[in-house]
């Protein structure tokens, strides 16, 4: 069998679709302390069926071709679960199409001859690494101080032992949605982390499983999170930026809960439940 | 006892509280209340509950000028008794100054809450965006809340000396309130001041009304629908009426005294 012909049994290749001639503006930086700035890339003949970050693929291959330094982006799952995906395209987190993390954004969404501008997020806690990735340990310091609970960890519990309300399940499962990508973060004028932290706490405090810890813990994660980032105004910029679309409500819920963990924990140090 | 004369050096000889809890317990701590304050979260439940008294007072104000409408003997009238509000048990203007007192609690605790999220928030993100950002939820009036607020702040020190302390520059007459205003705002750069800052007022109140629910936790699905549509109605109210004011004397509408 020779090289240039398919495999048996191998798909058709697929049928030359559209494609788009773009403009790539990048954030280049060559690490975390060098200065940067935005350079120019012709992107030519990208099919727009990729992904955003297919399409990244390919502009480094052809970067490497041409020895030259490919573009450093964060990725992984590609398939909008792991969170590891960013960048700031054309002013918004994750871009354009509401609901969709960077690596389910696809170049369809994109016209012919478009100039991109592709920019890391930038906030304090978040330093830039190189190019477009940027250090996301921050959240983790947040979810150390109490976005756990303290159980044996046995064998896996039956299914249902503990009831729980569906509304309230639901709920709960809707703030355990967040993947920790930090487009909230990113979207916040104020560079607060309130929607990434209220998303950790509530998933917890909603469900029977976290009551035991619910105040400690809220108290604690609010506090890091407050040492780490900005202060939230309101704005709801965050949920409109948040690939799980999670809600500011549970922002409101953070707050309630915060006074009551600071009123709690005073009296817990008195026995008093 | 002998071993009591001489006692040892606690950190090796005594046991001492071992839970976390127990030395949580000794720990010092503010009181509660300055704790509180300390948190961002804290200064937003002050900024919220500050927000309240002064819509509040906002709403009084607005309510009470619109006795300009009447003419000059209500609006003295009523002038009059703010300063006799429980007067039997209160000698006259006591009253007032307590909630003269309350205000300005409320506002520097605002002010000063402001102030200190402002910085926070410019720490939290030293390095701006280098592109444009475009933004889908984030509105003119939450963005420019500082601005609106110093306008606001700023209108409130020449709104006193205009018409409570020394008058700007009319013949002023103490306790002649009704010909006061009248007098001030029949300057059409006065009254463009005052269309201004309740304008900037009304920007400011679109965002904070709504804001307060959030700061405060105040959530619930069955009334959320409510709270941007009560947010548009009380910073709409509030506008049209007083923006009224400045507009109607410009008109002769009100305001001649004679
Ligand atoms: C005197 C100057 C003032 C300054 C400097 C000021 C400043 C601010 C700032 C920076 C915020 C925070 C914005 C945010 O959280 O999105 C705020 C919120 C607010 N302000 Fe003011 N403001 C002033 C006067 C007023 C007045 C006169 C009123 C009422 C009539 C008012 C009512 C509110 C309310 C209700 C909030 C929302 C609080 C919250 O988010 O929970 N403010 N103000
Ligand atoms: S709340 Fe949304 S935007 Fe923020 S980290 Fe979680 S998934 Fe990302
Ligand atoms: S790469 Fe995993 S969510 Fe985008």
């Amino acid at each position: 069998m020779t090289a240039t012909e398919p495999l048996s049994g191998s798909p058709a290749p697929a049928a030359p679709g559209r494609t788009l001639n773009l403009t790539l503006r990048v954030w280049r930086q060559a690490g975390p302390d060098a200065p940067g700035a935005f350079e120019d890339y012709d992107a030519p003949g990208i099919s727009v069926d990729m992904s955003f970050l297919e399409m990244l693929d390919v502009v480094n291959e052809r970067l490497v071709e041409q020895s030259r330094e490919p573009i450093t982006f964060d990725h992984d799952c590609r398939e909008g679960i792991c969170g590891t995906c960013s960048l700031m395209i054309n002013g918004r987190p994750h871009g354009p199409q509401r609901g969709t993390a960077t690596c389910q954004l696809h170049m369809r969404k994109f016209a012919d001859g478009d100039t991109i501008v592709i920019e890391p997020w930038r906030a304090e806690a978040f330093p830039v690494v190189r190019d477009l990735a940027v250090d996301r340990g921050a959240f983790d310091r947040i979810v150390e101080a109490g976005g756990y609970i303290t159980v044996n960890s046995g064998s896996a519990p039956d299914a249902n032992l503990i009831p729980i309300p569906k509304s309230v399940a639901d709920a709960a499962f809707d703030a355990a949605a967040c993947i920790g990508c930090g487009a909230c973060v990113a979207a916040c004028p104020n560079g607060a982390a309130q929607l990434f932290t209220s998303a950790k706490l509530a998933h917890l405090n909603l469900l029977p499983q976290g009551q035991a810890e619910r105040y400690k813990r809220t108290e604690a994660m609010v506090d890091t999170m407050e040492e780490l980032f900005g202060s939230c105004t309101n704005h709801g910029e965050c949920e409109a930026a948040c690939p799980k679309e999670i809600p500011i409500d549970f922002i409101a819920l953070l707050n309630k809960d915060y006074l009551r963990a600071k009123l709690k924990n005073r009296r817990y140090l008195s026995r008093k439940p | 006892m002998a071993q009591a004369t001489t006692p040892a050096p606690s950190s090796t000889h005594t046991r001492g509280p071992v839970t976390g809890t127990a030395r949580d317990a000794n720990r010092k701590r503010a009181p509660f209340l300055i704790e509180f304050y300390r948190s961002a979260v804290g200064k937003k439940y002050v900024m919220a509950i500050t927000g309240i008294m002064i819509m509040g007072f906002v709403f009084a104000h607005m309510v009470g000028n619109v006795k300009m409408y009447l003419g000059p003997a209500e609006f003295d009238t009523y002038a009059e008794f703010l300063r006799q509000i429980l007067v039997p048990i209160f000698p006259r203007t006591l009253f007032l100054w307590l909630l003269r007192l309350g205000l300005i609690t409320a506002f520097v605790l605002h002010i000063h809450a402001a102030y200190g999220l402002t910085v926070i928030n410019h720490k939290a993100r030293p390095v701006k965006y280098a592109s444009k950002r475009d933004y889908v939820a984030a509105n003119y009036a939450s963005r420019t809340m500082r601005w609106s607020g110093i306008i606001v702040g700023l209108f409130i020190v020449f709104h006193l000396f205009d018409l409570s302390w020394t008058g700007t520059g009319f013949h002023y007459y103490r306790g002649a309130a009704y010909e006061n205003v009248a007098h001030s705002l029949e300057r059409p750069l006065v009254a463009l001041i005052y269309i201004v800052a309740n304008l900037a007022l009304g920007l400011h109140l679109f965002h904070g009304a709504w804001s307060i629910f959030q700061s405060l936790g105040w959530n619930n699905p069955r009334f959320n629908k409510w709270r941007r549509g009560f947010a548009i109605a009380f910073a709409g109210l509030i506008t049209v009426v007083n923006v009224s004011f400045p507009i109607m004397v410009q008109a002769g509408v009100v305001g001649h005294v004679g």
